[in-house]
């Protein structure tokens, strides 16, 4: 039984191919019929891949026909954009997909999430067996090994993500946390939903549009705040977002040093999304108080990434030792089926017993 | 014998080092637990030997500040639940057996006079204080290290691990308040000793009480930004290392008669 993995991904086909052989309810039970014993196809918004064991070598071209959408798409135009694993290749390739190295971002986890929901339906149909539920099941194992003992997953790597976790860095539990946003933008809205997502309860929006305001209060069920009084409000508050379209920065060390006598010991988070500032920088040298704009942001964004990347080498070697263990394991497996059946059921009860 | 207990339970606390040094997120709380269990043998065993609190020389006095630094995080590291205090913890506690097993300091001088309750209570209850300030002062680094890659945005590895500033800051606080009322318990203690303290020692000792008197009471007025009352817990025990240092320094080259 030969495993092998077809595929375009992201680094292969630009977003246009992807969708044409995006595949569709049918296709793996089509490469059933095209020849695959078992086959189970993988479909994010940055790949397309089949992965599948058949006794005999199903052409790249018909597995490409099977996952076109339209039945006159030219897939043989398309094929250079395929790549193909057979064997240890594909093993590694599948370890590698589960485990975020292969992904856009890094180590983003989503993509063990999609792996393991591909699988199952896959199982439900009855189109992958012991073969791919073998292979899977040791890519769910590698992938949560590199998540636990790597820092392959660390950091946040978008701007709205970075707010959030360090507001969380800051003041741990967000539940009680009182946030404020100034200027109803949508860069706002995305961070203040992010915050609301994660607990914040306590949310007021002001705008010099007070219409704006209200609508972006009911939206994210925060409540609305008088533009005059967004000062007054500084004093109680914990996390305060701006992006006003103020020419003139709105605070400053010397207007904001009062709103911050009370609260020596109560942590200000400032996130400043605004172009130009709303916040003059050297607020960031006052006590208490981290100044975040949208470089800085973007900049941690970054870091974490590099740190991601920094990790791509022991999240290698830890998929290195899982192949050819995997490998062997997986032929001593075949030989012991081969001499009970032609062919493995994809039955539950043959699956655990294969099983290692 | 004892010794060799001591340098077990050393060997446990680099266990714990390096396994943070390996996997920062590695959980260590059993490995010092296990370090506590050979410390604890081993003072068990001195005092018994000596008939007494074994806080009779410079060695003994460090052993007893690592082992009540490690007693300290067994019993508030679960509750206050903090990531990587274990971490920064068995660095010290290394730190001090280290010194304490390398440097020649575990002379033993004649027994002249006999085991004193209250002096004992006294000794015990102070370096237990220290402990506690220990704990602040590691609780204060994290703090400081924490606010000073958020202020400067520069986010390393370490900073993912670390608990977030407003826990640390309680933590700091509830390790201030049992540090100050075990050593305010320490220095009455002292005066029931029914035996002449040093002055300098009495002087330095209520110099340390204030530090950290005023230390809480500025956090209490909040009248102390959060970043100073860490950079005070650091440099309070610094003192407060120094002042043991001295004390236990100064009665052995001027024992009491």
């Amino acid at each position: 039984m030969n495993l092998f993995c077809v595929g375009l991904s992201h680094h292969t086909a630009n977003v246009e191919t992807r969708e044409s052989f995006a595949g569709h309810a049918e296709s793996d039970c089509i490469l059933r019929r095209a020849g695959c014993a078992e086959a189970l196809v993988l479909t994010t918004c940055n790949r397309v891949e089949v992965y599948g064991a058949s006794e005999k070598r199903v052409s790249t071209d018909e597995i490409a026909r099977c996952l076109a959408r339209e039945i006159e798409k030219d897939a043989h135009q398309c094929a250079p954009a395929f790549y193909r694993y057979e064997g240890e290749k594909c093993v590694q390739h599948l370890f590698r997909v589960a485990s975020g190295l292969d992904s856009m971002v890094v180590g983003e986890t989503e993509i063990l999430g999609q792996a393991k929901k591909a699988y199952e339906s896959a199982r439900a149909s009855g189109a992958a067996g012991p073969w791919l539920h073998r292979l899977f099941q040791r890519a769910f194992h590698v992938a949560k090994q590199v998540r636990t003992r790597t820092e392959i997953t660390r950091g946040s790597v978008s701007v709205g993500s970075v707010a959030v976790d360090l507001a969380r860095k800051i003041f741990g539990q967000l539940s009680k946390r009182k946030v404020l946003v100034l200027g109803a933008g949508e860069t706002s809205e995305r961070t203040a939903r992010a915050l609301v997502s994660r607990g914040v309860t306590d949310l007021r929006v002001s705008n010099r549009s007070s219409d704006r305001a209200r609508e972006l209060a009911g939206l994210v069920g925060g409540q609305a705040i008088p533009f005059d009084d967004w000062r007054d409000e500084c004093r109680e508050i914990d996390i305060l977002i701006t992006s006003t379209s103020s020419e003139a920065p709105l605070l400053t060390p010397a207007n904001l040093a009062p709103m911050l006598c009370d609260r020596i010991d109560r942590p200000l988070f400032i996130i400043d999304i605004a172009v130009p500032r709303d916040v003059d920088p050297r607020v960031n040298e006052m006590d208490g108080v981290y100044l975040y704009d949208i470089d800085s942001l973007q900049s941690v964004a970054e870091q974490s990434l590099a740190l991601r990347r920094q990790q791509i080498a022991a999240a290698e070697a830890i998929i290195a030792e899982h192949v050819p263990d995997f490998v062997a394991s997986i032929s001593r497996g075949w030989n012991r089926v081969s001499r009970t059946a032609e062919r493995p059921s994809i039955a539950d009860s043959s699956l655990r017993a294969l099983e290692l | 014998m004892d010794r060799l207990l001591l340098i077990v339970s050393t060997l446990c606390f680099l266990a714990a080092v390096v396994r943070t040094i390996v996997a920062l997120r590695a959980g260590i709380f059993r490995t010092i637990g296990l370090g506590f269990i050979f410390q604890t043998a081993f003072l068990s065993i001195r005092g018994h030997a000596l008939g007494r609190c074994p806080l009779t020389n410079l060695f003994e006095v460090f052993i007893f500040l690592a082992w009540s630094v490690a007693l300290v995080y067994m019993l508030v590291g679960p509750a206050y639940r903090l990531s990587l205090m274990g971490a920064f913890t068995a660095p010290l506690v290394v730190l001090l057996q280290g010194f304490a097993l390398i440097a020649p300091i575990d002379i033993r001088h004649p027994v002249k006079l006999p085991a004193n309750p209250w002096l004992e209570f006294h000794a015990s209850i102070s370096i237990i204080a220290y402990g506690a300030f220990a704990l602040a002062c590691i609780a204060g680094v994290m703090y400081l290290v924490q606010e000073r890659q958020l202020k400067t945005r520069q986010l390393h590895s370490i900073f993912y691990h670390l608990p977030p500033l407003t826990d640390l800051f309680a933590a700091i606080t509830r390790l201030l308040w049992l540090g100050f009322g075990l050593y305010t318990l320490g220095i009455v203690s002292g005066f029931f000793t029914s035996r002449p303290l040093p002055r300098v020692q009495v002087v330095a000792a209520i110099g340390i009480w204030m530090l950290y008197a005023a230390i809480l009471q500025g956090r209490h007025l909040r009248r102390l930004a959060p970043k100073r009352v860490a950079a005070l817990c650091v440099i309070g025990f610094v003192a407060a290392l120094t002042l043991l240092w001295g004390i236990t320094f100064s009665a052995q080259t001027h024992p009491l008669p």
